[in-house]
């Protein structure tokens, strides 16, 4: 058998072994000897939900086409094993070749979401790399991070040697050729750092110093060293169809969340929501050719052998052809007994037959996320969707024989008021009303309809960067009183109610906007035992408020405080494309409740068009579509 | 058109749990691109039935699942085609398809056929059968010792269910055992096994040499584990029972083909009765082949 980094006595013992055992189908095997750069690609969360992280995915197929590169993976071990490591002192291993994260020449780690801060310590703890980046010596692996929490990496800068800004597909080869060089002349960690600093997109958080004014607020953010840039420019891939994507994606032994083939079909999102941290950071759109992506769905599906395939985009409906594509994969695909998932799609004559097609209308529901319960909150945040056009998709729905609804909001938009909180309710009744018009005996039983809510966090990047986040008493007192209102409804018994805890928006508020001053508390909480705070079972809100007082750090300085328009954000070093200006504009048209056209219809002028491509260089339409 | 498929599993896929077997080998068919038949409806799913399923930290190279297939194009390109996307760990031997049924008969899945099961049982390294005088017991002691057990009319043990704890005299259900594969094979042919030792491929081995063959009553009615048996013969002599001391490995696993119609509870009194000629086993590959 494979030398396994762990005993038959602990795999027996914890649950789920098959975590840690890797040997899955599509793994890459490579003889480590025989290359000269060892990456390990990690997810900070438990397997099941790091193994469905597609972007690790085309990290990985994209790493392990270089001859002279393994690139292997590492997932967070849950708490049973955790435990035991810690007792056993084990060292935290990589799935591939069972061998030691130490060993390793890279530890690039994708930072999805702010919650999962704490488990990146322990990654680094069980490894045994010192968990500040200015203690690492030459022995340890360079630690890189990514993703969608990098385009704010200060709360946890001091824990990274270096931050990859944008889409990994674009120049991390000259980051993996400037290490082989480096290593060639026998340069030191520092001297990679520095060529490092000279490739567009890397960030060497120690290469720059922060000064505070008295208020708290940045006064400065200087390089120190003079190869780091001023600005760090974002990557994108400006070729969507002629790029990396994993034709044999992993499949792993236990279900995964997401086990499935994902197919993304395009970057971006034209509809500029102003909420949405994703809709500007992903700018500008860029759709994939529909015949590459009919190739790609054939050869992932034949070397996975999974039962479902789903299209990954922000607004699926916003792909040109999406016709096309769904109704290619329908024909090609449902006789094998092949299912297809088509999530954010917006409800018309085209979702429900497809729907009517893949899916069992008895048992599976319709999705709206009107985000806000009133026109007038949703022409602040911008969502496009009008109480109309739910009405009317609903009603299709309904006479096409659906009858479970699910809408989503959030509670504490800027602006919000209680007339907005009460549309909530409202909206979810008339969509029950609107059942009941149907005469009896042509309806399908009762409605049934969930709303669920959660509370806003602002975003950096967004035009809501500025806008004061309400309080958790105020988020409390929001709900309470929406729920109030449900009960108020003519239908009350079909509306079911869901709500997101408030603690945990309250921390996701501070990480979201935080500076450097926040690590020294994200050390702490996790010496003092925090860890998975993505999960509400070990979510522990008061070991946070504990060390964040005795860090003296002021949460509402973080989360409700409105920025002035002025103020130097901790990310202000990073160049995203749409600029700051746009940004500010766009807070003032919000406020003004003022709609902003779409990329298609019009262009706004945010400053995406620098990166020469997608959306930016297409017709617009003028029209409202 | 049912196909039966023998497979092994070994190495560290022995860590994965049967329902994700299941799993595996749904999406295996899928990648293999072999015509197997789905159900109708919204969910369409494969039609697969698994013959016993094997408790996670078990290695076996006698595994079988039923499946149903549309069209099948020969047995062996369904072993070539399924063993080209298999990865280690995983590995189809045979396939067979199966005779149908007259048409007033119900067809017996692999599952209602189980009757018993041959184990290997090694201790593995790093552990040791120690008694309570603190002797350590070597490959000549063990060996005298469980035929000593072996001998025994009666082995009677606290059976732990969800609900209660009970007595039960498990020695009626080790149908026969030895030390050594010809002992085996002899004490087999003493109750009609037709089939003789085969299925140690896949078995890991341990240079202690402490090993022990059993044969088990196995399936829905009567479920023996070999875990049980060692659990008894370390109580029995005061040694101490260590939960992963000792690899189990499936070697085959068998229908009773003495006497069909006879239902497991009268098979077994046989046994008791030393009615030899009731329990007939023979390989589930061979049986209700075409």
């Amino acid at each position: 058998m494979k030398r396994l980094a762990l005993s038959d006595e602990i795999l027996l013992t914890i649950d789920k072994p098959a975590r840690y055992i890797g040997n899955e189908v599509n793994m890459v095997v490579k003889d480590k000897n025989k290359v000269d750069i060892r990456f390990c690609m990690c997810f900070p969360d438990v397997y099941e939900v790091g193994m469905s992280h597609l972007g690790i995915q085309i990290l990985y197929d994209m790493f392990n086409q270089r001859e002279d590169t393994y690139c292997e993976r590492v997932y967070s071990p849950w708490m049973d094993l955790d435990k035991i490591m810690r007792e056993k002192n084990i060292p935290l291993f990589a799935l591939e070749s069972q061998d030691p994260v130490k060993e390793f020449d890279f530890l690039g780690i994708t930072l999805q979401y702010e919650m999962c801060y704490t488990n990146i310590l322990q990654i680094l703890d069980l490894s045994g790399i010192p968990i500040y980046a200015k203690d690492r010596t030459e022995d340890d692996p360079i630690v890189i991070g990514g993703g969608p929490c990098s385009y704010n990496p200060e709360p946890i800068a001091d824990f990274f040697d270096f931050f990859y800004i944008g889409e990994g597909e674009t120049v991390y080869d000259q980051v993996l050729d400037a290490y082989k060089e480096n290593k060639a002349a026998s340069g030191s960690r520092a001297d990679y750092l520095k060529k490092v600093a000279q490739i567009e997109g890397m960030y060497v958080p120690s290469f720059y110093d922060v000064t505070y004014k008295e208020d708290g607020t940045i006064a400065s953010m200087t390089p120190n060293n003079e190869f780091a840039k001023d600005k760090v420019k974002k990557q994108v891939v400006m070729n969507v169809s002629e790029t990396y994507y994993p034709r044999k994606p992993l499949v792993p032994y236990i279900k995964s969340i997401q086990d499935r083939v994902v197919l993304e079909i395009q970057r971006g999102c034209i509809r500029g929501c102003r909420f949405c941290q994703a809709g500007m950071l992903y700018r500008p759109t860029r759709q994939r050719d529909v015949d590459y992506l009919k190739n790609l769905a054939k050869d992932m599906i034949e070397s996975t052998g999974h039962e479902e395939i789903s299209l990954s985009s922000l607004s699926s409906s916003d792909y040109d052809k999406l016709q096309e594509l769904v109704y290619y994969l329908i024909d090609e695909f449902k006789k094998n007994g092949v299912n297809i998932s088509l999530p954010s799609l917006r409800i018309d004559a085209f979702a429900l037959d497809v729907m009517s097609k893949v899916q069992d209308i008895k048992k599976s529901s319709l999705t709206f996320a009107p985000e806000a319960g009133s026109q007038r909150l949703r022409d602040v945040i911008n969502k496009g969707l009008t109480e109309e056009v739910i009405l009317k998709g609903a009603m299709d729905a309904f006479l096409a024989g659906w009858n479970k609804v699910k809408l989503y909001f959030m509670l504490g938009l800027p602006t919000e008021n209680m007339e907005d909180i009460e549309g909530i309710a409202t909206i979810s009744d008339k969509i029950a009303r609107e059942y009941y018009t149907i005469p009896k005996e042509e309806r399908n039983g009762k409605v049934q309809i969930t709303a669920s809510t959660s509370f806003f966090v602002p975003k950096p990047f967004t035009p809501f960067q500025w806008s004061r986040m309400v309080t958790r008493e105020e988020y409390l007192e929001k709900q309470r009183f929406l729920n109030g209102k449900m009960k108020e409804q003519l239908n009350y018994k079909s509306i079911r109610y869901n709500w997101h805890d408030a603690e945990v928006t309250i921390l996701e508020g501070v990480f979201a906007r935080g500076d450097r001053k926040i690590a020294k508390s994200i050390y702490d909480a996790y010496q003092k035992g925090c860890i998975y705070d993505a999960w509400s079972e070990y979510f522990n809100y008061n070991t946070w408020m504990e060390v964040f007082k005795e860090n003296g750090v002021d949460i509402p300085f973080y989360t409700s405080r409105e920025r002035g328009a002025d103020e130097i954000f901790p990310w202000d070093f990073i160049d995203i494309g749409v600029t700051k200006k746009f940004l500010r504009k766009e807070y003032e048209r919000a406020i003004e409740e003022t709609v902003t056209p779409n990329c298609k219809m019009s262009c706004s002028g945010c400053g995406a068009a620098t990166f020469q491509g997608g959306i930016c260089f297409e017709a617009h339409t003028g029209t409202s579509i | 058109m049912k196909v039966r498929i023998k497979f092994s599993k070994y190495g560290v896929v022995k860590f994965i749990g049967h329902l994700d077997v299941v799993r595996y080998f749904q999406k295996a068919n899928r990648r293999a691109g072999i015509d197997v038949a789905y159900s109708q409806g919204f969910n369409p799913h494969q039609i697969m039935s698994f013959a016993a399923p094997l408790g996670v930290g078990l290695t076996s190279d006698g595994e079988y699942v039923d499946v149903d297939f549309n069209i099948v194009e020969s047995e062996e390109a369904i072993v070539n085609s399924l063993n080209a996307v298999m990865n280690e760990g995983f590995a189809v031997t045979e396939a067979k398809i199966l005779k149908e049924p007259l048409p007033n008969q119900k067809r017996e899945t692999a599952m209602s056929l189980v009757a018993a099961a041959d184990y290997l049982v090694s201790l593995k390294d790093g552990y040791e059968l120690k008694t309570e005088n603190g002797q350590i017991l070597e490959k000549n002691d063990f060996n005298q010792l469980f035929a000593k057990f072996i001998d025994q009319s009666q082995i009677v043990i606290n059976k732990k269910t969800k609900k209660s704890e009970k007595e039960m005299d498990i020695r009626p259900y080790i149908f026969h055992c030895g030390i050594t594969e010809e002992d085996f094979i002899k004490s087999g042919e003493d109750l009609k096994v037709t089939n003789t030792v085969q299925g140690l491929k896949h078995a890991d081995t341990y240079a202690n040499g402490i090993r022990v063959f059993l044969c088990l009553a196995t399936g829905s009615v009567i479920n023996i584990k070999p875990e049980l048996v060692m659990e008894a013969f370390c109580e029995k002599y005061g040694i101490k029972f260590e939960t992963f001391a000792f690899q189990y490995h499936r070697m085959e696993t068998y229908a009773n083909v003495a006497d069909h119609g006879k239902t497991i509870e009268e098979m077994i009194l046989a046994v008791q009765q030393k009615e030899s000629y009731a329990l007939k086993l023979d390989s589930l590959s061979k049986v209700g082949i075409k």
